[in-house]
């Protein structure tokens, strides 16, 4: 077998689902990481600079580039395995015990992926289009005042609505995922399966919580300031 | 326990072969003791059925004593019916009591064709082990115990894996119908085993293989199939043998 037909298998197209997933896993660390500065006292002025050194790296452009690519590639090969799956079982029960082995999370990576990427097209359309845009295609753009973009996006009470729905499909999705790709990698051992489960319980309420925390905060500050 | 007899209303899968649909039949059968096995109840009914010059129903059993893996019922919406670690075999009627109603329908997967009514094709499961779940060894004597000395965690969790029948409950369990637990047993006792080690790089990617074509779902990893394999088969295969896969994959042998 060469290098296509081992990824091209179910357990090869699974690696592929579960590197990618890790690598976006990194995105999300380094993501709040920085955004997590919104809530230095300073007006915005640590996250400003986070973000325009961010948003004026090529490194940072190049890395993206990939980061698109694990997207695109988590959801091709999750989509494939999804269709491939749901074809083996032409004929149903007519009885069925239930799922008392798994929760409903766990077999709904489909639909709460889906919900991620909806809400991600929106966040996409609030903060990175407009600024990648400007940044490509005018010639007299300059990094957005992304604190400022925040504080007027999540004004919008209905926006923050959505932004916690999608941290809640995001920490279901991370429920499920860390523990699941660690299973995929073969690492999920008798001596580590425990630890894997909670560090990835752990990861997968923190992160989303402090995502969750963000549009929040703003929110609360932008309807301080206009009063 | 206390002996008792009851009557049974059973609806039970009926289909004339792999082409035909098939369709669920009702049967009441009498008198049926609780010191029954499962299988025995069966019996009593195509006895009934022969007498009243019926056709009897198919159902595949052989040792029943749970070990040859092959009988394959879905009772109840869970294979092999609602005891753990237990094969249909060896599930008794005293589980049930008077004027119950049990639903018996065969496993259910595109790989496991219904020859006729509850009898299914599980030749899928055999061209995977062909496929790679053997061994080189040379012809001869038994070589002596301690030529090769292996350790005991190793030689147990070789055992373990070993104690899948290939029965296919997993497969019948999982929501994908994915093979992976069985495989993951079959390549799991023969990695963890010196003698296991020269095919070691193909096996997985082989069997592996194999199984995607016979057309068995992926692993989700929502543990259904361990929970329903009558022999106790464990995840962790499943990890090891994605371990196996990788190692294959990374080790850049032209096998496999």
């Amino acid at each position: 077998m060469n290098w296509k037909d081992y990824f091209s298998t179910s357990i090869g197209k699974k690696i592929l689902v579960g590197a990618t997933g890790l690598f976006l896993i990194i995105f999300l660390v380094v993501h709040c990481y920085v955004n997590a500065m919104v809530f230095w006292p300073d007006n915005g002025k640590h996250f400003t600079d986070a973000a325009a050194f961010m948003g004026g790296n090529a490194a940072i452009r190049i890395v993206e580039i990939g980061l698109f690519a694990a997207f695109f590639i988590h959801i091709i090969q999750s989509l494939m395995l999804a269709s491939q799956n749901a074809k083996r079982r032409s004929e149903g029960y007519a009885v069925k015990a239930g799922n008392k082995t798994s929760k409903w999370y766990s077999r709904s990576m489909g639909l709460l992926g889906t919900l991620i990427l909806l809400f991600l097209i929106l966040h996409l359309y609030h903060f990175w289009g407009p600024n990648r845009y400007g940044q490509f295609f005018d010639p007299t753009w300059k990094e957005d005042n992304l604190y400022n973009n925040m504080l007027f996006t999540f004004k919008e009470l209905w926006v923050v609505i959505v932004y916690l729905l999608g941290c809640v499909s995001l920490c279901w999705h991370l429920m499920h995922g860390v523990a699941s790709s660690m299973q995929t990698f073969g690492l999920a051992t008798h001596r580590y399966k425990g630890m894997i489960k909670s560090v990835g319980m752990i990861f997968a309420i923190l992160i989303p919580l402090m995502f969750a925390s963000m549009p929040v905060y703003m929110h609360c500050l932008s309807t301080c300031m206009a009063h | 326990m206390e002996h008792y007899n009851m009557n049974l209303t059973l609806k039970v899968w009926k289909q004339k072969n792999c082409k035909e649909k098939g369709k669920f039949e009702t049967f009441q059968v009498s008198n049926i003791s609780s010191e029954m096995s499962f299988l025995e109840m069966f019996d009593i009914l195509n006895e009934q059925l022969v007498a009243e010059g019926k056709e009897p129903i198919a159902f595949d059993h052989d040792c029943r004593e749970g070990i040859c893996g092959m009988c394959s019922m879905y009772i109840n919406g869970r294979p092999h019916g609602p005891w753990h670690q237990t094969t249909t075999c060896q599930l008794h009627m005293r589980e049930y009591k008077d004027g119950d109603t049990i639903v018996v329908e065969p496993w259910r997967a595109n790989s496991f064709p219904v020859i006729k009514d509850l009898v299914v094709d599980r030749t899928a499961f055999d061209r995977i082990i062909a496929a790679g779940g053997y061994i080189s060894v040379n012809t001869g004597n038994a070589q002596d115990a301690n030529c090769l000395p292996i350790d005991k965690q190793k030689a147990d969790e070789s055992f373990a894996a070993a104690s899948c029948i290939g029965c296919g409950a997993c497969v019948a369990a999982c929501p994908n119908a994915s093979a992976m637990l069985f495989v993951s047993a079959k390549v799991s006792h023969l990695a963890l085993l010196p003698q296991g080690d020269p095919e070691r790089k193909m096996r997985a990617s082989n069997m592996v293989k194999q199984m995607d074509i016979e057309g068995f779902g992926s692993c989700t990893n929502i543990g259904a199939c361990e929970a329903e394999c009558p022999k106790g088969i464990s995840l962790e295969n499943i990890a090891r043998l994605n371990r196996e896969y990788i190692g294959a994959m990374f080790s850049g042998s032209k096998e496999g």
